[in-house]
């Protein structure tokens, strides 16, 4: 830590704060008042939020700050009170790409604790709503340092801004039996490849994926990502009937009927005598069946992901949810993470080509249409991919307008003439 | 900066299977059930036959490098140096020797003070943003509302006495980076942007007029300087301009609410993933404990757990009971701000003469 202020502690003064430190719940508060006696500027940055109790006002800035050959990553905060805490004058946070699956070695803990600590306050945050690890306080040299430190050590820092940014997934095949695909690989895999993208902000606007290992979304996918990449299986799902019976000597019938038959979305449940019958023509993959009985239910074998397009948060033409883009492909060979990665290209060169500033790219969607975007990406309409059919009946079918309304015939054929060559589709 | 040459850019992800607990590595992909032993504590068995534990605590996400140490001495003494996070910031302590499993939870609650839970049907950890502490744009606080509603959930965190799980979020902008929840909770701003059209030169304009969703903003020299203004009819408070402008201040200390949405999910279990609905409005911004959003979250819960049938989550089980019942059963009013003038505002209405009488 480079700012002088460091050494001299500055009292706390945080009444209201101090409300936090009551109750079962562990408070952040009371820690940092603690780790404050070893680090004199957290006094700073809990006396400035105690102002902020009491204003009910907030107190920092951003700027942009960024890492040689980066474009993003640091989160830069600048106080409005830095005349009354010197320390908070630059105090920014570093994101630091996660280990998929959040998943760690106290080794690895201990590192960005000591790297954290010694090149700035301190705090560290598990996690960031898009996945990163985020580290908290430091100013402009010290940041820059701790970039330097992390990466020496392994570690990259996550996206921010117009870019590709840090993935996100679930726990997947590493402890649950449920993960259809390899998510903690599949997220490596896409983070390492692109990492161009994450680095340097060169989108219309911010790109997310998430990837769940079922339809369980774990990581919260359909929501709070662009693309959405959720395990699944085709064919038939597995059922132990030696154990769908104990299922129902434990529990009883009733509670087969009422829980897991009738909650199933298709109707695909029944059972005679102690055997369930399951008609797999109709499953929808929802998980719930076998959720509720899942020492005798499990996926089929036969599996892969169903990538789905378009989810984000209400800003700016309200909630998107993510829908189906590729109702299924395999995700195990080699040439299935090239077809995957290829295709993610194509959506990406036709929605930076045409998308608008700051366009998300389900905002785009529903600005051109799906059935122009699927043309545009070069993949073929698919019934599985909406709710119903249209009911507005103006419609340009382009094949039935007379020749004059054409227009003239462009010579180099647009994106949307490729082919889907490798995108497999069940 | 040091003297030392420039570190290795664009390293990528770290590689997981560095950190993966022994266990976990062996049966990488081979795991074939699971069981939760009590609330915080789930077993899970792989076709080998080993069991993995897992004890879950909540964390509260923001934390000093010398409580990210402690949680380490304790992998470190029970855990062979594993562990890993949640979506929801809960941490799960990974262990192998059932024998440890009591000197395990003793430690998380006893040294570390982490509740265990977020098992099953509980209330999950909060999904919560960075608001006053380190965002530019809050117009609440997150880790301090979040520590204060969970004191008052903690039997509902560390008991399993739910329909199914709960996932509750807390947002302190429009933006909504906390995003939904089967309990959400946002900030709300009453009136337009407050233009410093002195100090518009640090905004791009175009991209100004260009982020508003509901094209209220157009250029205009305003006292000689080159700025905007805003189509007070239009504009919906949403706050998107604050975020690409600071110079257009959305938020104010006497009249920002807090309102609460119900019935958002992402899994596909049993339903189809729905957004959240607005439940209640205009909930005061009280710090440091917010008593009246624990109040309001506390009724929906109760209402739940009463009605629900098992598995049916929030959203789900007002979808069965109904609206209007949805309000009785809470108390909230009912009242024209709820029904939808948004993009959706016509499929959200009742198209039907299906109606409870």
């Amino acid at each position: 830590m480079s700012g002088k202020s460091e050494k001299k502690a500055m009292a706390l003064h945080t009444p209201m704060l101090n409300e936090l430190e009551t109750g079962p719940w562990p408070s952040f508060f009371s820690d940092l008042k603690e780790y404050s006696k070893k680090k004199p500027v957290v006094a700073q940055l809990l006396n400035q939020l105690e102002e902020s109790y009491e204003n009910k006002w907030n107190y920092w800035i951003g700027k942009v700050h960024n890492a040689p050959g980066y474009g993003g990553g640091i989160i830069a905060r600048v106080s409005e009170k830095a005349d009354k805490y010197p320390g908070l004058a630059n105090f920014h946070t570093v994101r630091v790409i996660e280990p998929p699956g959040w998943v760690y070695s106290t080794e690895a803990l201990r590192n960005l604790a000591d790297t954290a600590e010694r090149n700035g306050a301190g705090i560290l945050q598990f996690h960031g709503m898009s996945g990163d690890i985020l580290l908290l306080g430091f100013d402009d040299a010290g940041s820059l340092q701790c970039v330097e430190d992390l990466m020496h050590d392994g570690w990259d820092i996550g996206g921010s801004g117009a870019a590709m940014r840090t993935l996100q997934c679930c726990v997947g095949q590493a402890r649950c039996e449920m993960a259809c695909y390899d998510t903690m690989k599949a997220t490596k895999h896409l983070t390492d490849t692109f990492i161009h993208y994450l680095h340097r902000p060169e989108f219309v606007y911010k790109f997310k994926f998430k990837l769940s290992g079922c339809g369980n979304d774990c990581s919260n996918s359909i929501v709070r990502s662009d693309m959405p990449i959720m395990g699944t299986w085709r064919g038939p799902m597995q059922v132990n009937q030696e154990k769908v019976a104990e299922f129902i000597d434990t529990k009883g019938l009733e509670y087969l009927i009422d829980n897991v038959l009738t909650r199933c979305p298709t109707r695909c449940l029944s059972v005679k005598g102690k055997t369930l019958v399951v008609d797999n023509e109709n499953c929808v993959r929802c998980m719930h069946c076998i959720n509720v009985m899942h020492h005798a239910l499990a996926p089929g074998l036969d599996r892969g992901v169903t990538i789905l397009i378009g989810g984000h948060r209400t800003l700016k033409i309200g909630d998107t949810m993510g829908s189906v883009l590729v109702p299924f492909m395999k995700l195990e060979t080699e040439e299935d993470y090239d077809a995957l990665v290829e295709f993610i290209e194509r959506v990406w060169e036709f929605w930076n080509d045409n998308g608008m500033d700051h366009e998300r790219i389900g905002e785009f969607i529903a600005r051109i249409g799906m059935g122009t975007f699927l043309k545009g990406v070069g993949v073929e309409p698919d019934a599985r991919m909406i709710r119903q059919p249209r009911t507005t009946s103006y419609i340009k079918f382009e094949e039935l307008a007379p020749t004059k309304f054409e227009g003239e015939k462009k010579k180099d054929p647009p994106v949307w003439n490729r082919e889907a060559e490798s995108v497999e589709t069940a | 900066m040091s003297d030392k040459p420039m570190a290795p850019r664009d390293q990528g992800a770290p590689d997981y299977n560095k950190y993966l607990h022994p266990l976990m590595a062996k049966n990488y992909g081979e795991w074939v059930s699971h069981d939760r032993l009590r609330p915080g504590v789930l077993v899970h068995t792989a076709k080998s036959g080993d069991k993995l534990y897992t004890v879950r605590a909540g964390s509260p996400r923001t934390m000093s490098a010398d409580t990210v140490r402690k949680v380490c001495d304790i992998a470190d003494k029970f855990c062979e140096g594993y562990l890993r996070f949640t979506a929801r910031s809960n941490i799960e302590f990974l262990l192998g020797d059932k024998g440890q499993l009591d000197g395990l939870i003793q430690a998380v609650e006893g040294d570390l003070g982490w509740p265990l839970g977020g098992t099953g049907p509980s209330v999950s950890n909060v999904s919560h943003t960075q608001g006053w502490l380190h965002c530019n744009l809050p117009g609440s606080d997150a880790a301090g509302s979040v520590k204060a509603l969970m004191d008052d959930l903690i039997d509902e965190f560390k008991n399993e006495t739910l329909p199914n799980r709960v996932h509750i979020s807390s947002s302190c902008c429009q933006i909504n980076c906390a995003s939904h929840g089967d309990i959400a909770i946002i900030v709300q701003h009453h009136h337009p942007p407050r233009i410093n059209h002195a100090n518009m030169q640090i905004c791009e304009l175009p991209k100004v007029v260009a982020i508003c969703p509901a094209a209220a903003i157009r250029p205009a020299v305003v006292n000689g300087y080159e700025s905007v203004e805003v189509v007070h009819e239009k504009c919906m408070y949403c706050g998107a301009c604050h975020g690409q402008c600071p110079s257009m201040e959305i938020r104010d200390s006497e009249t920002d609410t807090l309102s609460i949405w119900v019935g958002g999910k992402v899994s596909n279990a049993r339903s189809a993933p729905t957004f959240m609905k607005l439940a209640v409005w205009g909930l005061p911004n009280n710090p440091p404990r917010w008593p009246e959003i624990s109040e309001a979250v506390r009724r929906i819960l109760a209402a739940y757990k009463e009605g629900a049938k098992p598995w049916e989550r929030v959203g789900e089980w007002i979808d069965r009971i109904g609206w209007q019942r949805f309000f009785e059963k809470t108390g909230f009013p009912f009242t024209r701000y709820h029904i939808d003038d948004g993009p959706e505002a016509l499929s959200n209405l009742n198209r039907s003469a299906m109606v409870r009488l």
